[in-house]
């Protein structure tokens, strides 16, 4: 199976259904000629036309707003905004607009649109090119919102949003474009939104988180079981609304100590709502207090790289707070 | 409005390709909005309903607008006093009525949302929201799928003149301009954005704007049906024929407060709006008729005994009608499995 880079996969998604649906077609900021910013649309234009790949003036709100009324009359529009901290002009549009279209209309109207966006920091973006704006979307009910790790989910789950239809938010880390390498088969396939996933199995704790710290976690998780003999159980949430609820119990029962991570701030993070559900079903079953290590209560991380570094998960972050729930 | 100056000359609805059929029914269609609004306003002093947001004096522009479009091909996306707009498309005062009494059966949301809120798609009429002017970029939309998928539509979009400050006027307009899409935006300039008048809101004319998104802008009084559908019909020509879009502005002016919620006379004068009521399209169009020799007396009775019942027959089917259930309000936030 061949191994490819995460923005590959992302690419291949497009270019795969693009190729199967005539009703698919990207759009944003620089998305044509250039192909991207990041490279994630190169090569689209060139094969299915300035019509199909559409370099959009600079303003989110259209980007989003055009898009949904081309999903509305029918077509399959996968909308970029250039990072995610660039997003919020379109947040009416996001909100108020394609989450409620099915519901307003009493399931007359729908929205098949995806909007992806960049998330995460370690670029040295400074506060406006590393966000995390899932908390702000997440909680809106008519929305699903994706958030990958690995390149094999990020092709699969970005051809299930794109044949979704219902607005789905796609969330790709922009530091795990070209640093995540993994096996994605050449044939068709989607991974289901709403499934999380056991990425390592283990028995002494429960590690629930999405995107890049997964990675942490995962080299964090082999040197404890080479040097300590503890089994870290790992969960990818993979979906993050609507969120994998018996995923995240059954997870949590295999250990009895749970570990949630994740890039966005703490307060209000995704973590507070899959706590909660812990809280609500499984409270007696825990071994240990619930804990979180997300990043911390400022607006956004700084450029300087102390700062940045100070801001980010890192292996031996995820490692220390591992060891100590293990022990407690 | 002019009239026509002799019996050789061709009438002016003639000159613009509308039959006396289709003009009689303008007339009708203004009527049936004009009578509903008012029925509106009364059910929510009444007590029965509780709210209404009224288009009295709008009506003839809508209707005008509503004739001008290809009903089968083209889309529409109204803003919430657009009652003419929407009966002149297919939407019955039945429909009104059951979105007013905000009833189940409601074809534009099931009774979820405030009355005025359209959306059908059967009539191809975009479902809307309360945030103003998100429906034009939303047009723009459908006008680019239309371009893409090389359909001859049409998309037709309108908002008040508080609307045309927002960000996504601009954004909506300048994206169709740069596409050159086949997109038609209509500001309805009623000259109050609830308080706050015209010169408080816009130094300049809202119709010269398009000039900056490099397609036409056309100013067009709102009490010339006629000059109104001229215009729509034009810049559906120009549209189909792949010539981009169109900024019209039409001049009116809202005789009633904001909403029911509103009290008008805290911030204008009632001469003010008595002046402007003077002005009514309305009777001049049935002037209009009635010279062209289309109308009469007793068809203007008939017409006002048909629409009554019509009215009094919907208001008390909708009246009757039940709400949607509690389960299904919570229904249809995303697809169910099988639809």
């Amino acid at each position: 199976m061949p191994v490819i880079e995460y923005i590959e996969a992302i690419r291949l998604a497009m270019h795969e259904e693009m190729e199967r649906d005539g009703d698919v077609f990207v759009m944003g900021e620089d998305v044509g000629l250039k192909g991207g910013v990041f490279g994630t649309t190169k090569g689209l234009q060139q094969q299915f036309g300035q019509q199909r790949s559409i370099d959009a003036p600079l303003a989110e709100s259209a980007i989003a707003g055009v898009a949904i009324g081309a999903a509305m009359a029918g077509m399959k529009p996968i909308a970029e905004m250039q990072y995610s901290d660039f997003m919020f002009p379109a947040t009416n549009q996001i909100i108020s607009e394609a989450a409620k279209i099915r519901y307003r209309s009493n399931n007359d109207w729908n929205c098949p649109l995806v909007i992806r966006a960049p998330i995460g920091g370690g670029v040295f973006g400074g506060l406006y090119h590393s966000q995390c704006p899932e908390s702000v979307f997440f909680g809106t009910p008519g929305l699903k919102i994706v958030a990958p790790a690995t390149a094999y989910d990020a092709k699969g789950l970005l051809k299930a949003a794109i044949r979704d239809p219902d607005p789905v938010l796609f969330f790709e880390n922009k530091k795990c474009y070209r640093l995540i390498m993994d096996e994605v088969p050449d044939e068709d396939y989607v991974v289901p939104i709403g499934k999380s996933n056991v990425m390592r199995e283990g028995s002494d704790l429960t590690i629930i988180g999405y995107s890049m710290p997964l990675h942490f976690a995962m080299q964090a998780a082999e040197e404890l079981s080479r040097d300590e003999g503890i089994e870290a159980h790992i969960l990818d949430l993979r979906t993050l609304q609507p969120l994998d609820q018996e995923g995240i119990l059954e997870a949590v029962v295999k250990t009895g100590k749970v570990l949630i991570i994740h890039e966005d701030n703490k307060t209000g993070g995704i973590g507070a709502e899959v706590s909660a559900i812990i809280a609500e079903h499984l409270l007696y079953d825990l071994d240990a207090p619930i804990r979180r290590l997300c990043g911390p209560d400022v607006p956004a991380m700084p450029i300087n790289p102390p700062g940045e570094k100070h801001f980010l998960l890192n292996k031996d972050k995820v490692k220390a707070a591992m060891l100590e729930l293990a022990r407690y | 409005m002019k009239q026509a100056g002799s019996v050789q000359q061709k009438l002016r609805h003639s000159e613009l390709g509308l039959s006396d059929e289709r003009v009689i029914s303008m007339y009708k269609t203004m009527m049936l909005a004009r009578r509903f609004d008012e029925r509106g306003q009364l059910l929510q002093r009444a007590g029965k309903v509780n709210f209404h947001v009224s288009g009295i004096t709008q009506e003839p522009s809508q209707v005008a607008m509503g004739f001008a479009m290809d009903r089968e091909k083209d889309w529409f996306l109204p803003y919430y006093r657009d009652y003419g707009f929407v009966l002149s498309l297919g939407m019955t005062v039945r429909d009104l009525l059951l979105s007013i009494f905000a009833k189940e059966e409601d074809p534009n949301s099931a009774g979820r949302q405030m009355p005025g809120h359209f959306g059908s798609k059967r009539l191809r009429i975009v479902t809307g929201s309360s945030p103003v002017t998100t429906q034009v970029p939303h047009a723009t939309g459908f006008a680019l799928a239309a371009k893409m998928r090389g359909e001859p539509s049409v998309a037709i979009v309108t908002f008040g003149d508080g609307s045309s400050n927002q960000g996504d006027f601009h954004e909506g307009c300048n994206f169709a301009g740069v596409h050159q899409l086949p997109v038609i935006f209509v500001c309805e300039n009623n000259q109050y954005a609830i308080s706050m008048r015209y010169e408080q809101q816009t130094r300049g004319r809202i119709c010269d704007r398009a000039l900056g998104y490099g397609f036409p802008g056309i100013r067009v009084d709102g009490n010339d049906p006629l000059e109104v559908y001229r215009v729509v019909k034009e810049a559906r020509e120009r549209a189909v024929a792949g010539q981009g879009p169109t900024l019209i502005e039409i001049m009116t002016y809202r005789v009633t407060a904001h909403s029911t919620s509103d009290n008008d006379l805290a911030y204008r004068t009632k001469e003010e709006v008595e002046f402007h009521k003077s002005k009514d399209a309305l009777p001049v169009f049935r002037q209009y008729l009635t010279d062209a020799g289309l109308w009469s007396e007793e068809e203007e009775a008939t017409l006002q005994s048909e629409i009554r019942s019509t009215i009094d027959e919907a208001n008390e089917y909708a009246e009757r009608a039940p709400f949607q259930s509690p389960e299904d309000s919570v229904r249809y936030v995303y697809a169910e499995e099988g639809n």
